[in-house]
């Protein structure tokens, strides 16, 4: 289905070496895959097999030690520090296991956060895009909650709504369901299926195997390789799992 | 980048830290009001200080004739007759440093009122002594300029004379007294100043006009002396030198040519060099003692504030790590930073300010001490604030930019 789609990310041989004390680590070994616009991606391995580094990769984190990425048509190996900031602000968005929002702080002003950092939108439609994103994301009667008068599946559907809010070529999540229950993980994966039928392309990088069952494509590494590559022909509807969960008694 | 997003930026994550934010900036705020009120009561006192020296008349400038040298015997001071109505003409005239000048011709002897007598000294002077010798007229009024171009045989008494003359607490004013057997007619008695510092009694004295004096009882046309106030204290220094130079040329002084010497002053100028010095040396020494305590205090100040965004990088280093994976640039966390850090020591330095002008006015109203607040030590104050948020703010600020963002947002 997504060879006519546009390619949004495309990794060819990227390796990546870090010297710790005296030992060479090689954490990835020459990864090559393409991801097309509109996929929902998991990629899983366990610790050690260079999810991680890759991950950085992906988020213009880090550059590769050697081999070439494509993020949207952009080279990125060659991007200095800032530059490569500038384009995290444009294209990527990142949601992390432990939420990572700002103490203290409004969903609202939470979620404008990127834009701040993007001198080209004015404050009323930065102001706009925030609220729009949070009612996406289902929040739209939290939007002057701050994030410590909120529950975990709140504060990641407010990370969620951050991701969404510069209109992201790919959404970059990490264990974005690691640290909640499992009937709000399933929440926020019906969430990201709901991304995904939308048309936008996600990763989710996890170590949990059951997350790849709601996924349009699995990607296995290992020891800094991939080991498979495979799509997934009868993808699981999140909504139906959480249907299936024995009722919550603390709601 | 946008400063004005940064300026948001900065003030929401002071916002959201209020109470880290005011301790941080505690620091400045005791720092400044320290300065402020230690400037207050310092420049406060300086100037009641100055007040009482200029009292004393710090600014007063005498001229007397010089001691002639007769066959190798130095005469007593005074003895020439080289001061005479032409030179305090031409002073007056002249000098630009001296508001007030006034011939002084003395003599002592005794006064008689009925059968009370007392000896004293009677000084033939102008009106503007009053003003040189920082004197005043408490009962009646100083005789005038009339009085002196008609040698008017009047006087003011010092209060010593008024006790000794009128022991029974008689209005003296209009009565006659004689002094060496010619009538003055009082006219005003001085307010009573009491010893001076050398154990003299300020207040045993007669003021007639000197034109009276001249004529009428000692008959001469020379000048014991000229006494006159610069404007203020600090230039009676110039003051000094320009009468010098006046009166060089109204004797006719030869200056140093190559072959013989200057010819030497035929006068002596004193001013009161001990009074100027001993001010400016206790103002030099409040200025340096709370230049000590401002910069002691603001440095403390700065290193509070240091300090804490030390602590503030390296608590908030997941924050920086997300700020800078949603798009924020090393120079935009440093510029976030420095912008906090300024904004904490400004609003510091802005509470300190009015801490420190309440304290002052506290201070002045319940300690009763003299206080002065200038406006430069506000200014002074604001500049070091910023100063102090840049210079001590830039290095948490560097820290924090320089983090990748890889760990920071990992760390724990």
């Amino acid at each position: 289905m997504p060879k006519d789609n546009k390619i949004v990310i495309e990794l060819q041989d990227v390796k990546r070496k870090f010297v710790v004390g005296n030992e060479l680590v090689q954490a990835l070994r020459g990864v090559s895959f393409k991801i097309y616009e509109g996929e929902f991606v998991t990629i899983m391995g366990k610790s050690g097999s260079g999810k991680s580094t890759l991950l950085n990769q992906l988020g213009c984190l880090d550059t590769p030690s050697s081999g070439e990425y494509f993020l949207d048509g952009v080279a990125v190996s060659s991007m200095s520090k800032s530059q490569r900031a500038v384009l995290r602000n444009r294209k990527i968005g990142f949601i992390f296991q432990n939420y990572n929002l700002l103490a203290k702080t409004t969903s609202v002003e939470n979620v404008e956060l990127p834009l701040m950092y993007n001198s080209d939108v004015s404050a009323e439609e930065r102001r706009r895009r925030a609220v729009e994103a949070l009612k996406a994301v289902g929040l739209g009667d939290r939007l002057y909650h701050k994030s410590n008068q909120m529950s975990g599946g709140q504060m990641q559907r407010v990370a969620i709504a951050r991701a969404l809010v510069n209109n992201p070529a790919v959404i970059l999540a990490d264990e974005a369901t690691g640290n909640l229950d499992t009937r709000t993980s399933f929440e926020i994966l019906v969430l990201f299926q709901k991304l995904h039928a939308e048309g936008r392309t996600i990763i989710f990088v996890t170590h949990n195997p059951d997350i790849a069952n709601y996924s349009s494509r699995n990607i296995m590494l290992r020891d800094g390789r991939v080991i498979s590559d495979k799509h997934n022909e009868s993808i699981m509807s999140a909504a139906d799992g959480l249907a299936a969960l024995p009722p919550s008694t603390d709601e | 980048m946008n400063y004005t997003n940064l300026f948001k930026i900065a003030l929401r994550a002071i916002a959201a830290n209020k109470t880290r934010s005011f301790l941080t900036a505690l620091g400045i705020i005791i720092g400044i009001a320290s300065v402020i009120t230690m400037l207050a009561v310092g420049q406060g006192t300086k100037q009641s200080i100055q007040a009482n020296i200029a009292e004393m008349g710090s600014n007063m400038i005498m001229i007397h004739p010089g001691a002639d040298r007769r066959g190798g015997v130095r005469q007593e001071a005074s003895s020439m007759e080289t001061l005479k109505m032409t030179d305090y003409k031409t002073i007056k005239e002249q000098c630009r440093y001296i508001k007030g000048i006034s011939p002084v011709v003395t003599s002592s002897g005794q006064f008689i009122y009925g059968n009370e007598n007392t000896p004293s000294s009677l000084y033939g002077v102008n009106e503007d002594y009053l003003e040189i010798r920082q004197l005043s007229v408490a009962e009646g009024e100083m005789f005038t300029p009339a009085d002196i171009k008609s040698s008017a045989k009047v006087c003011v008494l010092g209060q010593t004379v008024v006790d000794n003359l009128f022991p029974e607490g008689n209005d003296p004013i209009g009565k006659v007294v004689r002094f060496n057997s010619i009538p003055f007619r009082v006219v005003g008695v001085l307010k009573k100043k009491g010893y001076n510092s050398m154990g003299m009694d300020q207040d045993d004295l007669v003021l007639a006009p000197y034109t009276s004096v001249m004529k009428r009882i000692l008959a001469q046309t020379y000048l014991g002396s000229i006494q006159c106030s610069a404007i203020t204290e600090s230039v009676t220094e110039k003051a000094t030198e320009e009468i010098t130079a006046i009166l060089r040329h109204n004797h006719k002084l030869k200056d140093a040519t190559e072959d013989r010497e200057a010819d030497e002053d035929d006068f002596n100028i004193r001013s009161q060099e001990e009074l100027a010095s001993m001010m400016t040396s206790t103002s030099d020494m409040l200025t340096i003692l709370l230049g000590c305590v401002a910069g002691i205090s603001l440095i403390v100040g700065g290193i509070g504030i240091m300090n804490i965004m030390y602590v503030s990088v390296t608590e908030r280093t997941r924050e920086i790590g997300l700020r800078m994976s949603v798009g924020a640039r090393g120079t935009d966390i440093l510029n976030q930073f420095l912008i906090e850090a300024i904004l904490l020591s400004v609003t510091g330095g802005l509470i300190g300010v009015m801490l420190g002008v309440g304290a002052s006015f506290s201070i002045k109203t319940f300690a009763h001490w003299p206080i002065a607040i200038q406006a430069w030590t506000i200014v002074m104050s604001f500049a070091v604030c910023t100063f102090t948020g840049v210079f001590f703010g830039w290095y948490p600020a560097q820290k924090a930019a320089r983090l990748d963002p890889i760990e920071a947002i990992r760390y724990e």
